[in-house]
């Protein structure tokens, strides 16, 4: 894959046939001067795209402007170790491709890895991100394939164990089955119905022939596609509840055995028709809303998946590999480069300097002395070192707060949903209707105890369950469809819930109120030129200060030929950006947030840097108090910090110096006092606090712990969602609650009639889908935009 | 009446088959990425390259 010197002169920037102003392969708005591209790596994947002959990608793409700037650092993993050997001696890759948002996209990377000579197959996956590649030789291949995917702009990572729970989805599977065989069923049954409702001349016998039809089809469908509920209904029994599968299992059945009786003895009509309804319409609604929350647990694990890195582990000859983190046992060595974060818990044997943001809170960089334990979850802001790790991922810091967030998790799963509480009290008394209805015909009226079974079916199936399990699911999936389109991302079942009903939001300051990562400070004696340059250097380096200068001037476009000096800087011929010592400058307090730019016969210039408040941190603070919340700050970094930052924003009480138990501490004292605290945080040292939380938020840039602990996590930038989502989640509650007195009330109506034998199946069919329908039709109004 | 021997036998059968093919692409996971599949309909196929046998 490479492109010759002459195909490439052929695609000079100004052939290419595009508005001017953006970048031709990305589409991120140009600065004057620039050609047609953005950076080194966009010219790049642009005569790659082009040279392969797939051009017309930039014809159909609807990415967004400057998803598909190629990284910087090729992909941080060993793709080589991930590639499995078939049977038939080729390989197979499976990576997790983010940045794949359009179908042109899914044409582009296929195209681009088809035209490799060796490779056999790939296939992209648009829903899950996920693309499989096959080829013919060996596993070393899959290096030059994640990269060339990478060099088209996408950033590549392992497709993880997380990613794989939340798409192979055996259950999915197992209700859509379900779902196709019910609705077979249930049409073939109406068709024989129809007939028995029309009918009316029909002789007996032909009655008859049709009513075993109704059961031939009737009976199977019945046992195949309700046995999602008939699991759900026998889980419940077990652990001594009622709820709303039971209340489904009990009427589907109840009403298969009335209609097996009825057919024995030749009656007026069998109801198989409403049974194989109620189970098709149910089984669709909740093929829905499982579809909806699939696609936010896919995009967290994406996320999660970005995240996951892989340690570089020195071997014995003294050379570094690649290997997952997984794979480190206690007492190996790992190297840890400027700006990597740790993986593994460890000791250094030289003073290091570690942004502990995400395990503490602390914003400032802090030095730690050799020999000292360094905690999994930290930045190395000083120059490369090597840490001998003293536990494996299994035993060390993280996976111990894994353990308490599992058995958090578990106190959490007693939140009772309002679908089921409305089930505890509906279930019993719809029964003892019933029960009442077949004694009161039997022997108060006198009739048969086969007629009788008839009107106290009917009162089962008429009250039943359909508005009322579809009541609560409906507006689920319209609120979380429409949370997802602003990116935030409900995972738990139970969350929106529980986000109506929060009246307390407790939040983190550092990464979640600021940025979680240093940010250039305006300064005016610095001239635009001077910070155009040092971005342009900068853009040579991984480190978080270089990072932030590349992001305070993004346009700058890259240098050749920079040389990074691991823990001092970079440096281009006399040209230096670094710290004090390598700038030549004495520095009395150096925070390790400062960086010198030194240019040949001018004084060194100071860049200096600092974790600063999202733009949007007082707007939102002000919105949840408007909301109702009471707002206060919980943090792990120094007084000043937070005091600033809580002036800054507005935000009530707060607390300073919070260690991660202070934090959950805080949790527990709100909830025994009553409270329904919202907490919102993103490090290491919030997990514990989120997990105990009524509700719990993280953002995108958040640790992974701390998003898997979430019960929301907020995609794209900033807090900003955060106050939508609340309203979002009150309103699908209030519209919950109508839908469920909705269907109450129409039982007013039904029963009684039930009660007193006058529904035939068809009242009753009909009763069933227009009462899901005005449901479903209210539920919708909770994705709408305004409120 | 008559009809009906020969009906509600051929309702049923095509009323399977239907069920049959639904049960095969869900089994060849043809629902696992609508999104993609939308999309792909559209896509021009570049000429087949050359395996090298």
């Amino acid at each position: 894959m490479t492109i010759a010197p002459a195909q490439k002169d052929r695609f000079l920037p100004e052939q290419i046939n595009l508005s001017r102003g953006a970048c031709a392969h990305c589409g991120t708005a140009l600065a004057p001067g620039q050609g047609a591209f953005c950076c080194a790596g966009c010219s790049g994947a642009h005569a790659l795209v082009r040279g392969l002959g797939l051009d017309a990608f930039y014809r159909r793409q609807e990415t967004a402007a400057g998803t598909l700037r190629p990284p910087e650092a090729p992909p941080s993993f060993d793709a080589a170790t991930l590639a499995t050997a078939e049977a038939d001696g080729t390989h197979r890759l499976e990576l997790m491709v983010s940045g794949l948002t359009c179908g042109a996209c899914v044409w582009l990377v296929e195209q681009a890895l088809a035209a490799e000579p060796d490779v056999l197959r790939a296939r992209a996956s648009l829903s899950a991100r996920r693309l499989t590649i096959g080829w013919r030789g060996g596993a070393d291949r899959a290096r030059e394939l994640a990269a060339l995917v990478a060099r088209l702009g996408f950033r590549v990572a392992p497709w993880s164990p997380a990613c794989l729970r939340a798409t192979e989805d055996a259950e999915g599977q197992a209700l859509l089955r379900a779902l196709g065989i019910a609705a077979f069923g249930s049409m073939n049954v109406m068709l024989v119905s129809v007939a028995v409702w029309a009918g009316g001349d029909m002789g007996e016998q032909t009655r008859a022939l049709m009513h075993w039809l109704a059961a031939l089809i009737g009976l199977p469908t019945v046992l195949v596609g309700g046995m999602p509920f008939y699991k759900s209904a026998w889980q419940a029994l077990r652990a001594g509840r009622a709820n709303m599968d039971l209340a489904v299992s009990l009427g589907v059945i109840a009403t298969t055995v009335m209609s097996l009786s009825e057919v024995f003895r030749n009656g007026p009509y069998t109801w198989f028709d409403s049974a194989t309804l109620l189970l098709a319409l149910l089984l669709a609604g909740r093929v829905l809303d499982r579809g909806m929350r699939r696609r936010a647990r896919q995009a967290v694990a994406e996320l999660l998946a970005l995240q996951d890195g892989s340690v570089a582990l020195i071997c014995a000859d003294g050379t570094t590999r690649a290997v997952p983190a997984e794979s480190i046992r206690a007492g190996d060595m790992v190297l840890i480069a400027s700006g990597d974060r740790l993986r593994l818990d460890g000791v250094a044997a030289q003073d290091v300097v570690l942004d502990l943001g995400a395990t503490t809170g602390e914003s400032v960089p802090r030095e730690v002395a050799a020999g000292q334990a360094l905690a999994a979850g930290s930045v190395n802001m000083g120059p490369g070192f090597q840490m001998r790790v003293t536990a494996a991922v299994r035993d060390g810091s993280l996976a111990a707060l894994g353990r308490l967030l599992e058995r958090a998790e578990q106190g959490r799963g007693r939140f009772v949903s309002i679908a089921d509480r409305a089930a505890r009290v509906y279930v019993p008394v719809v029964h003892v209707i019933a029960a009442a209805t077949f004694l009161g015909w039997w022997f108060g009226v006198g009739v048969t105890w086969q007629e009788a079974l008839v009107p106290a079916v009917a009162a089962l199936i008429v009250t039943c369950p359909c508005g009322l399990a579809i009541a609560v699911p409906a507006v689920q999936v319209a609120a979380v469809g429409a949370l997802f389109r602003r990116g935030v991302l409900v995972a738990s079942p139970t969350a929106l819930e529980r986000l109506a009903s929060a009246d307390h939001a407790v939040l983190d300051k550092t990464g979640t109120l600021s940025e979680g990562h240093p940010e250039l400070l305006p300064d005016e004696a610095v001239p635009p030129d001077a910070l155009r340059l040092a971005a342009s250097l900068a853009r040579a380096s991984r480190h978080p200060l270089s990072q932030a200068l590349v992001r305070a001037c993004p346009d700058a476009p890259a240098l050749d030929s920079v040389i990074e000096v691991p823990g001092f800087g970079l440096q281009r011929g006399d040209l230096l950006l670094g710290n004090a010592a390598f700038c030549g400058v004495t520095e009395t307090s150096d925070s390790g947030m400062s960086l010198y730019l030194r240019q040949p016969g001018e004084a060194p210039l100071i860049f200096r840097f600092s974790d600063r408040l999202r733009a949007d941190a007082a707007e939102v603070v002000a919105a949840l108090q408007a909301l109702g919340l009471e707002t206060e700050l919980l943090s792990g970094d120094a007084i000043s910090a937070v005091e600033e930052a809580a002036l800054a924003t507005g935000i009530g009480p707060w607390q300073a110096r919070a260690t991660p138990a202070d934090k959950a501490a805080r949790i527990s004292t709100l909830r025994a006092a009553g409270a329904r605290p919202l907490m919102i945080g993103d490090g290491i040292n919030d997990a514990a606090a989120l997990a105990m939380a009524h509700v719990s938020a993280s953002p995108a840039n958040g640790t992974d712990i701390a998003q898997a602990a979430s019960d929301i996590v907020l995609r794209g930038n900033g807090l900003a969602a955060m106050p939508y989502a609340i309203t979002v989640a009150r309103r699908a509650q209030k519209l919950a609650l109508q839908n469920i007195s909705f269907s109450l009330a129409y039982n007013v109506v039904a029963v009684p009639a039930a009660v007193l034998g006058f529904v035939t199946p068809l009242i009753a069919a009909l009763v069933m889908a227009s009462s899901s329908i005005i449901v479903i039709l209210n539920a919708l109004r909770a994705g709408k935009e305004t409120a | 009446m008559n009809a009906l021997i020969l009906l509600v036998p051929m309702a049923l059968l095509l009323g399977l088959l239907g069920l049959a093919l639904f049960l095969w692409t869900l089994r060849s996971r043809q629902y696992e990425d609508l999104d993609g599949a939308a999309s792909r309909i559209l896509f021009d196929d570049l000429p087949k390259k050359d395996l090298p046998k």
